[in-house]
This record gives structure tokens, sequence and C-alpha cells, in this order.
């Protein structure tokens, strides 16, 4: 615990020395937070492995029952993506951000604060601690998004995002005045059985999962998060989308390890909002041109997935199915932590490729790969594992979801486990085109603006991050039996199942032998191809054409064009088709855009309507001194007449 | 010890020299069914196999806009192939590598084909194949919950994960042919022709580019490359066959049975295709989609028949 809570200042302290300092303030940072992640992942595997955990009190009456801060196993398993991502994402930034613009000390502050009040709020088991991290995390994250707030977008993406933010804390004081309520104490306690069934019960599950789900950017509460991850600096848009979603998610974790009994329904609508978030989210993702908006609908996709998983598991645990709990628990638990190594992986190299082009627009990239190898191949590892293709980590998560969901077929004739195994095919499909699309775009193929002939790798301070990260990827792929007694650890909190027996699925010895040997079989193909002697510049054979350009290659619009449009009727896109007509047709422009929906006909309109609401407010609030004295007055002839009557 | 399990190892070899040496023979099948159809007499058999030896001495060329993504495709189409095709039982003989819920490692080992294959595409910077590499996308996407409601249903018919008890249905070859597997078999033929790229969806034979989709990915693929190109589409064939066909298989008491039966209905099934292609032309664009519903409704109805 001692440890922790090192970690904890260290990850406070770490921007402050560079406020003072005229150089390496970035580099002081950055060993503040490496030293926070060594004492953190310290604490974190030891509780992880089995040790005794720990709980930090303050001994006094008024604040309740005692614990404040208590290291489990869920607080440390999230523990660790937090602390790698912030030093990976610290490290990069020395690279992406220091000396380029003014504010570098603010930044680093802010990014020290924000990464204290994460580390806080997961080890948090009080209401107002978890609370007060939870504002300070959202605050601080504000800050950062808004760290270029010159730019119009930016500001606007800042306050969508605090908006949508605060909303969602709104419903989370709800719920935990009612949690304190009927617990009657403010530290985390479980709820007493047969609850859940009552309407308390119901009311709880409805707000946590409002307040939560919010933060969380589960559909249809995302609509902050694609302009948010797309302003931000692309370490911080990292960190928010590797990390910050992922404390909705613990939110949820923490109340659903409360319940004993959870109601059949809860579990459903766990699935149902899953199913929702991940279908949708890569349906949106398909239709975007903004390489970092693209990646933030991936984030809302991934959330998906998790939440099958949480609902795959919360179902078992109702029908009293261990095997099915573990590992829809398990596999969700899992999918954290690697979405948060991938989406980390994916944001960071989309940074480079920013850094080095100056541009986010798919259509304006293009043969990056020639130009950016590292970074291509980090972003192909990333591409690679969240479209949960072996051997990567996406893989492993996505495996234990689904092999919990066809245990659950055998079930009698619960439906939900189809729904989860069909989503799961389509999501995986889809996300294999998406990511094509986008890589494809970025990195292969010819140049299609100067802003890519031009570019070059990014510096070694920002591919080590990358490389970190691609490695950790790889090693959850490849030997997934590493993290399943700590997992098992976990996914136990959730309910009282064996988590024990993950390590002894069969599968998983079994993928990494599969994996090591598609990494040999392809380590000898590429042997037999590799000593090939080339026939001098050539170029592309376009069925005969010679001098093909890069204007006539296929888009990043026209790739996705197929499925968008077979998903027009989800999607809206709104599509800019000029006529053309006459033997020589000018110069025209197709454009076509898949705008949010939700942001623009539901949250936008809503909010000018409550900004119109409070506007009408203002009559009674004029200003005039003794209108207001009018209201003393008659307020206290109002009561003097209550009082009599 | 090694003589109990002598019987094992030789099946496994067995197995092993199937996937290696057998593949390229399935295509030359359907070629010769479709000649003999057309009143021709048509390329050889063995015709892929001299294809590739060629191929194997020959020169590639490489244009000047590729990457090493360019050699991901056919190094990673092979590999993955040879992979998944450990995981599938051929015919009522156990699959050398079987675990519980291999069927979802062999699916993805596929769509790993199917990434790497549309990534070399897209590395030429060629609009052709930009524009197969976007229909196999969007094609591949429809096919997948065919595919799942299929391992669904013959889930829950077997209560088991693991293709190679999965594909051995239970009953005799009478009593399994009932709705459920006649569906979902309905459904994966059209998956297999889809995934093949073959008639009624793709024309492996075409000559115009605009309409194809699988071909028009390897355009510029030659040489070396190109021989892993073809052999991991005829290694396609041949997987993806076995796991349309182990369920249809009658099961004998000898091995040798079981594998002769295996051989012949593969042979039976390139015919087949063979006279599905003579027998249609291949679809507009614009109806593969509603071919590709078909067999999602198949296999759902196979998976709902399968609830009651």
């Amino acid at each position: 615990m001692k440890l922790y809570l090192l970690a904890l200042l260290a990850a406070a302290a770490s921007g402050v020395p560079g406020l003072w300092m005229r150089r390496r303030g970035g580099e002081v940072a950055v060993g503040l937070l490496g030293l926070a992640g060594v004492l953190g992942l310290w604490a974190s595997l030891a509780v992880l492995s089995g040790g005794p955990g720990g709980s930090f009190a303050i001994r006094t009456a008024s604040l309740g029952t005692p614990g404040l801060l208590v290291v489990d196993p869920v607080a440390a398993f999230f523990a660790i993506p937090v602390l790698v991502l912030a030093f990976c994402g610290a490290l990069y930034g020395l690279g992406y951000w220091e000396g380029r613009r003014g504010n570098t000390p603010a930044l680093r502050l802010v990014y020290g604060l924000l990464v204290a009040c994460l580390v806080l709020l997961v080890a948090a088991s009080h209401i107002l601690v978890f609370l007060l991290a939870w504002e300070g995390m959202a605050i601080a994250a504000f800050l950062l998004v808004m760290a270029e707030d010159r730019e119009a977008e930016t500001r606007r993406a800042g306050w969508i995002y605090l908006v949508a933010t605060h909303t969602g804390t709104l419903f989370l004081f709800a719920a935990f005045a009612l949690l304190a309520r009927t617990t009657g104490q403010s530290g985390f306690a479980a709820l007493p059985a047969g609850l859940a069934a009552t309407g308390a019960g119901t009311a709880l599950f409805a707000l946590f999962l409002l307040g939560f789900g919010f933060k969380a950017g589960m559909l249809p509460l995302h609509f902050w998060l694609p302009p948010a991850h797309a302003a931000a600096p692309s370490h911080v848009s990292a960190l928010m989308s590797g990390v910050l979603l992922k404390m909705g998610i613990l939110g949820l974790v923490r109340f659903l390890s409360w319940v004993p009994d959870p109601p059949l329904w809860w579990g459903g609508v766990l699935v149902a909002l899953g199913a929702l978030s991940g279908l949708l989210g890569v349906a949106f993702a398909l239709g975007q041109h903004d390489l970092k908006r693209l990646l933030a609908y991936h984030s809302i996709e991934n959330i998906g997935i998790i939440l099958l998983g949480l609902g795959l598991g919360t179902l078992g645990k109702s029908l009293g199915n261990p095997v099915m709990q573990t590992l829809g628990y398990a596999g969700a638990l899992l999918h954290v932590l690697n979405h948060s190594l991938f989406k980390g992986l994916l944001f960071l190299s989309a940074g480079a490729v920013l850094h080095a082009t100056g541009t986010r627009d798919l259509e304006r990239l293009g043969g990056l790969g020639q130009r950016m190898p590292w970074t291509s191949g980090a972003f192909l590892v990333g591409s690679w594992a969240i479209c949960g293709l072996p051997p990567l980590n996406g893989f492993v998560s996505e495996w234990l979801i689904y092999l919990g969901a066809f245990r659950g077929l055998g079930l009698g004739r619960q439906a939900w486990p189809v729904v989860i195994l069909l989503s799961l095919a389509l999501i995986g499909a889809l996300a294999l085109a998406c990511f094509a699309k986008a890589f494809g775009a970025v990195f292969l193929g010819l140049p299609r603006t100067g802003a890519g002939a031009g570019a070059r790798e990014a510096p070694r301070v920002m591919l080590l991050p990358m490389g970190v990260l691609a490695l950790a990827c790889l090693a959850i792929g490849v030997a997934p039996l590493l993290v399943m007694p700590a997992l098992g650890r976990v996914a136990e909190a959730l309910g009282p199942a064996a988590g024990a027996g993950l390590s002894a699925l069969g599968g998983l010895g079994a993928i990494s032998g599969v994996a090591l040997a598609l990494g040999l079989l392809a380590l000898l193909l590429w042997r037999w191809l590799r000593p090939v002697p080339q026939a001098g510049d050539l170029p592309t054979w376009d069925c005969g054409y010679a001098a093909p350009d890069a204007r006539m290659e296929y888009t990043a619009s026209s790739f996705a064009d197929g499925l968008v449009r077979g998903l027009r009727w989800a999607l809206w896109p709104v599509v800019h088709r000029p006529r053309v007509s006459g033997w020589f047709p000018r110069l025209t422009r197709y454009e076509s855009h898949v705008p949010d929906p939700v942001l623009d006909r539901a949250a936008a309109p809503s909010l000018r309507l409550t900004v119109k609401g409070a506007a009408l407010l203002r009559v009674a609030q004029g200003g005039a001194l003794p209108v207001y004295l009018l209201y003393v007055l008659l307020t206290l002839l109002v009561l003097l007449v209550w009082m009599v009557a | 010890m090694v003589r109990s399990l002598l019987p094992t190892i030789l099946q496994t070899l067995l197995h092993g020299l199937t996937v290696l040496l057998l593949p390229p023979l399935l295509p030359g099948l359907i070629a010769k069914t479709k000649a003999l159809m057309a009143g021709r007499q048509g390329p050889p058999v063995l015709q892929l196999y001299y294809d590739l030896a060629k191929l194997a001495r020959k020169r590639a060329v490489f244009s000047r806009t590729t990457t090493w993504v360019f050699l991901a495709g056919p190094v990673g189409g092979v590999a993955a192939g040879l992979a998944a095709s450990c995981l599938v039982p051929f015919g009522h003989t156990p699959a050398p590598v079987s675990f519980e819920g291999d069927v979802i490692l062999f699916a993805y080992l596929f769509g790993l084909a199917r990434f790497l294959t549309i990534l070399s595409a897209l590395d030429t910077g060629s609009s052709f194949e930009g524009m197969g590499a976007a229909r196999e996308a969007t094609f591949s996407a429809l096919a997948e919950p065919a595919l799942f409601l299929g391992f669904a249903a013959l889930a829950k018919a077997t209560s088991s994960l693991s293709l190679g008890t999965m594909l051995a249905f239970p009953g005799s070859l009478a009593t399994r042919f009932t709705g459920p597997l006649i569906l979902i078999l309905a459904g994966w033929v059209i998956v297999y022709l889809a995934e093949n790229s073959r008639i009624p969806v793709d024309d492996p034979n075409t000559h115009l580019e605009l309409t194809m989709i699988h071909e028009v990915m390897v355009l510029d693929h030659s040489g070396r490359p190109f021989a892993l190109v073809l052999y991991g589409a005829s290694l396609k064939l041949l997987v993806l066959g076995a796991l349309i066909l182990t369920p249809a298989l009658p099961r004998a008491t000898h091995a040798w049975q079981n594998w002769l039966a295996f051989y012949l209905a593969l042979g039976g099934l390139a015919v087949a295709v063979g006279l599905v292609e003579s027998s249609m032309a291949r679809f507009r664009m614009t109806k593969v989609p509603q071919f590709l519903v078909a067999g999602v409704l198949a296999t759902g109805f196979a998976f709902l028949l399968m609830l009651v």
C-alpha cells in the first residue's frame, strides 16, 4: 500500500518541477512518471500474484467507515494500464509536444494530476474519495483536451465533453446517494441479498449505468467522445481512450461486484447495449475520414465488446452458471487491458502521422509505409490486435467471450448468447474492413498530397513507447497463460465463481502453440520468398496502364462505400454529389460525411433548448435591487402566512 | 508406448501430406469438369502443379510503390491456411490439434489471411486492386455471420466447441439429414462459394478486371509470391471443403475407409463446384449481398430449429 501511495504522489508531483525548470522539465516529468509506474506496478503485481492487498485509512469518525483506499485485485488490475499508458504517453510527449507549443509546463502539470487522479480513483473505496477523484479526472481531462484551444473545433469539443461528463457525474451523485441510503454507510460495501430485485435495486442499476455509461462512451451516450479524442493532443487521446473510458467500466465492475444476485434482465440490458455500441461504433468508424475520429469510434466499438463480456458474466451470475460467469467477466476484463494497449498504440502512431504530415484526413495521406516504416509497423500491430486476429492479444479476450457465449448456448432457450456470438462475428468482420481501410489509406499505395510525400519517420523517443506497447500486445497474444492467474483473481472479485478454472482452459496452451507455428511458418515462407532479385524500377501494373498516379488510387471513402451504403439506414451519411453533365464536364467535387446523429440531432438541440430555458429564468433575475428586495419581502410574507396557518 | 501412439502419428502424417500435396488438384478437377461440360478437352488435371513448379523458378516483379506488406499477403495467406488446416478433421478422422474453442481460432485464422491479402492488394496503389479489396471486405462481412450461426447450431446440437466433435454430427447417415443439418450445409455451401471466389459470386476466369473480386487483388503478384497465392487459394478450397464434407460423411469403422470416403467426397465436391460453374452465370455485383444473406438466413433457421 505504501508503494501505491508513493506512486500516487510521484505521479501527482511529476509536472511540478517543470514549472520552475527552464530546460529538461519534460524529462523530469517522464522520470517521475516512470518511478510512479515502477512503484505502482510493483504494488499491483504483488496483489495480483496473490499477495495481500492493503488499505489506507484516516481515522476520523466523520468520514464513516474507515477504508478510504483499498488495493484489491480489481484496483491493481485497473492500475496497470493507467501506469503503463501514462508513462508511455509522457515519454511520447517529449517528442510530440515539447518545445513546439507555449503551454508545455501547464500541460505536463495537468497530465501528472490526471494520472494521480486515475491512480486514486481505481483504488477508491469510499464514496467521497471516488467522487473527488472522478471529478478531478474529468476536469484534468477537460484541460488537456483544451490544450490547443486556439482552434474553434477544439473549444467546441472541450465544452461538449465538459457538459457530457458533468451530466454523467450528476447521475453518479444520485446513484451514490441512493447507495449510501440503502447500505447505510459511505464506504463501498456489498448490497444485501434480494435488494437487486426491488425498486431501489433497479434505480441503482439504471443510475450507475447512465453515470458510468457517459464516461465509458456507451451508445447513445457517446456523443462527446469522437470530437474530444480527435481534438486532444495524441498522447492525451491515447490516455483518454485507453484508460479514461475504462473508468466507466471500472465503475460498472465495482457495482456488479457488490450485487450478489443480479436479476436476469440486467445481463440482457448489458448485452443489448454492448451489441448496440459495438455494431454502431464500428459502423460509424467506417464512415469517418479523420484518422483520430475513426479511432475514437473504435473505442466505442471496443467498449461494446467489453459490455458484451460483462453482460455475459452477469447472465452467468444470475443463472448460477460459473463457467459463463467466469469466461464473460474474464474476457471483459482482459479486453479492458488489451484495448488500452492496442488503442494506446494506435493513437500514438496516429499522432506520429499527424506530427509528420500535419493532417488527420485519410484522403490526403497515403504511401507513408515507405517513409515511416516503424510507425507503419506499429499501426499495423495495433490494427491487427484490434481486429481480434490471432496471434495478438485482441484475439485472446474475444476468444474468452466467444467461448463463454458458446457455452451459454447449452442453457435452455436463452437468446442472449446468440446475440453475443453474432455481434462479435459481425463486429470482427467490420473492424477488419475498417482497419484495412485506415491502414491502407494512410500507409499503403502512393501519397495523395504533398503532406504525405514529405513525411519523415518519427523521432526515437516517440517510437520507443510504441514499441513497448506493441511488444505487450504480442506477449499477451502469444502467451495468454501468463495473465490468466491474475485475471482469475480479478474475476473472482465479481462473483463467487471459480476464477482459477481459467488457467486450466486447454485452449490457451494450444493458442500459444498455434501462434508459434504460425510465426514459424511465416518465417519459413518469408525466407523462401526473400532473396528476390529486383527487376529494376517498375510501376504498378495497372491492367496495362503504365502510369498510374495517386489520383487514380482507391480512396478511403470509396473503400468503405459499399458498406456505408449498405448501412445507410443506420448511419445517415450526408452525400454531396454534384451532377456531371455535358461533353466536357467541369472540375467538380464529391463529398460524403457520416456525422454523429446523436450529437447533431439529439444532444446539441437539447443543449440549445436548455440554454433557451435558462434564458426564460433570467426574467426573474433582472439585476435591479428593488426587485430582489421585493422577493425577500414576499418570501418572508409567505413564510409568515405558512407559519400562522 | 510407441505402438499405441503409432496410429495417431500416422494419421497426423497423412493429414499433413494431404494438406501439403493435395490442394492443387482441386482447381484442376474443377477446371476439367467445366471443360468437359463445355465440350472442350481442357487443361490437364495436374495443371496447377505445373504452374506452381514454373512460378517457383520465375523471378518476381515488384512495383516501386510496394513495401514488405506486399509479401505479407501471400505469406500470411498460406501460413494461416496451414495453421487452420491443423484444426479441422478430414472426414471422421481426428484433427491433429483439437481443443475446446478451436472453432473460433479456425474462423479467425481465415480472417487473418483475408486481412493480409487485402492489405497487400492496397499496397500496390492500383485502383483495380483497391476495388477488389473493398469488395472482399464488404462481402466477407456478410459471410462471417453465416459461418458463426452454423457453428452455433452445431455447438447446440453436439454440446461441444471443438471442430472434431462438432463436425461429427450425431446419428447415422440416414437419421442425420434432417432440417438443421441440411440448412447448415446449404448456408455453408454459399459461404464456401463466396470465400473461394467461385461462380456465382466471383468468376476466377473472367478477363474483365472491373468485375473481379479475388483475382483482381493479386494482379501485381508474380513469381514465387504468386505461387503462394495460388497454393493458398487451393488450400482454402480443401480446408473449407473439409468443413462442409465432414458432417455429411458416413462414419466407418476403419481409418482407411474414413480417409477413402473423405478423398472421394472431396473429389465429388470439386466436380460439384465445376457443375455449378458450368450451369449458371455469375450474379450482378449488387445481387451478391442478397445471395450471402440467404446463407445467413439458412444457418439462422438451422439454429432456430435446434432450439425447438
